[in-house]
């Protein structure tokens, strides 16, 4: 696990010598992040080797899995869109957007279309309030949202 | 640099001068700056920074951490975006510099999972940090201060803003926050002392060790130095970030926005308070009317009582489910809101609300819990007219069957 161990530095703790090397496990979210990018999901197959590459038990690796929204156990469409439903993007009319995407996809929010392509959630405050309503399409940030722009954000990403 | 203009942040400096400037003092005399210039942490708390600092230097474990609290979650904010989209550099420097001054050799920078769009550009300018001396060995020709900075993601948990949940996350661990004491100052990351500030904060460390402490302290009010970045949103005319110096009344932000019409103005994101008419004379600083920086505005047309609900939501979604009035009792106060949108709720199941919102805000772990009925008793108590009471006596609404 050489990529891991950046910085190796042996320090005094406690009156007890330690080996720094900004411990593995501290690494253990940016691996599920890899896998979750990669795969769409993280299957009990991977929570299992990515146990094991970690020493910990797999429901460790679960219950991490499970706490933060962005890492999934159920596998995600190939792009993900997230439309924020904070006050100010509802303000400005985020439930509108959310249901011409539904009508577009043809799903509802928290699905995944059929042919796996695409997923459609709603999600806390990204940030964009300035530019409200605004979506989180897979890592970019996308406001301010007319109805008119949902066409033009899904081409781009068929 | 950019074209934005403010007091203190937004205002001319020159790349890497506050961190030269730092490095020809020793780590005390920096620390004796820091401390004199009053800042305080910009994330909400208000914890003066120079104590913190202080803390860790004088922590006698040899190896430390500095790390950058880029977590902003709060519903409303977005300065962070802007600084760290605009004046990554800004931020970077002043982590080298907080490194100096507690003697730590590692940095990190935790981004929140929403923003990963913005990591490309900073990793860019701290390699180009590298190639400057700035970050690696030796920096800037300083014989033994070594300070390197990695960027960790965050995975959408509004809970890791909280510092202890943060250091749990960049463990590997549930952002679940931990008990405190003991302090992060002290045992943080991987148990050694760690140093965790805001973006906004760790921006303005240059500019006061460019242009010194007094100049700071000049700006603002007696107890509250410098300035606030703002994220104004909602019913104006010019949403945006702002930087004002400390002092500003809510009145004065509405105007330079152009807001018109207001009813109300949520201060501080779901967690802060909401604020009628007759409190916009208040002022923005620690002593009146703190904030993490969001102003959502909202207008005659707007109804109050929903946004409370939103808030709730929220809350109810990101609660991590570690203690007990935060996991239950924010899924009762939803209920309750809807009976008062309904119109059947009753005087004595208010009184009872209230008093679970009392509940909330004593005995919860972490700021989460205790802010989450922040907004529920500011509308309630203070907009009377946006609801009305049921005179109904309904036993179900009643808690304990009484």
């Amino acid at each position: 696990m050489g990529k891991f161990c950046s910085m190796k530095k042996v320090v005094k703790k406690d009156g007890k010598e330690v080996v720094v090397c900004d411990d593995i496990r501290s690494y253990l979210l940016e691996e599920l992040q890899e896998i979750q990018e990669k795969e769409g999901f993280i299957s009990d197959e991977n929570m299992q080797k990515t146990a094991d590459k970690f020493k910990i038990h797999p429901v460790e690796v679960y219950s991490v899995v499970t706490f933060y929204s962005f890492l999934t156990i159920e596998k995600k469409g190939r792009n993900v869109i997230r439309v924020s439903s904070c006050m100010p993007c509802e303000m400005k009319g985020s439930e509108g957007i959310v249901e011409v995407f539904e009508k577009k996809l043809g799903i509802k929010c928290g699905e995944t279309t059929d042919d796996g392509n695409f997923t459609l959630e709603k999600t806390s405050c990204i940030g964009m309030c300035d530019k409200a309503p605004a979506v989180l399409v897979n890592d970019e940030l996308v406001g301010p949202v007319e109805i008119g722009d949902v066409d033009k954000i899904l081409d781009r990403l068929k | 640099m950019s074209k934005r203009e403010g007091p203190v942040i937004f205002s001319e400096i020159k790349p890497l001068t506050g961190l030269r400037k730092a490095l020809e003092m020793s780590g005390e005399a920096v620390l004796e700056v820091i401390k004199s210039s009053n800042l305080k942490g910009r994330g909400g708390a208000g914890f003066p920074t120079g104590l913190k600092w202080g803390f860790a230097a004088s922590d006698s474990d040899e190896h430390k951490y500095v790390v950058c609290n880029a977590d902003e979650g709060e519903p409303g904010t977005f300065k962070d975006r802007v600084l760290l989209s605009e004046y990554p550099l800004l931020m970077l420097e002043g982590m080298v510099i907080a490194g100096y001054v507690i003697g730590a050799d590692r940095g990190y920078v935790y981004l929140r999972g929403e923003y990963k769009g913005l990591k490309k550009e900073l990793e860019r300018v701290i390699s180009e940090m590298r190639e400057n001396k700035a970050l690696g060995e030796d920096i800037l020709g300083k014989k033994g201060f070594n300070f390197d900075i990695e960027i960790k993601m965050g995975a959408g948990a509004y809970i890791c803003g909280e510092e202890t949940a943060l250091i749990e996350s960049m463990e590997g661990q549930r952002g679940e926050p931990r008990n405190r004491p003991p302090f992060p100052v002290n045992t943080g990351f991987l148990g050694f002392p760690t140093v965790v500030n805001n973006v906004e904060t760790m921006s303005v460390v240059p500019h006061i060790l460019v242009k010194g402490a007094d100049w700071f302290k000049a700006i603002g009010t007696e107890k509250s130095a410098g300035t606030k970045i703002l994220s104004v949103s909602g019913d104006c005319v010019k949403p945006g970030v702002y930087e004002v110096p400390f002092g500003m009344t809510v009145e004065e932000v509405l105007k330079m926005v152009g807001a018109e019409d207001t009813k109300a103005v949520q201060v501080g994101g779901a967690s802060g308070v909401c604020v009628g008419k007759d409190e916009f004379g208040r002022e923005i600083s620690f002593e009146d009317l703190p904030t993490g920086g969001s102003f959502i505005i909202l207008n005659s047309g707007r109804n109050l009582l929903d946004m409370v609900k939103n808030f709730l939501e929220f809350f109810n979604e990101e609660s991590c489910g570690q203690c007990t009035p935060c996991r239950e009792g924010v899924p009762v106060l939803i209920e309750g809101l809807e009976l008062i949108k309904k119109e059947e709720c009753n005087e004595r199941y208010l009184k009872d609300l209230f008093s679970l919102c009392e509940t909330l805000q004593c005995s919860s772990k972490c700021g989460l819990g205790q802010s989450a009925p922040n907004a529920f008793v500011s509308v309630l108590d203070k907009f009377k007219d946006e609801y009305k009471l049921s005179t109904k006596i309904k036993k179900e609404t009643v808690f304990n069957g009484q």
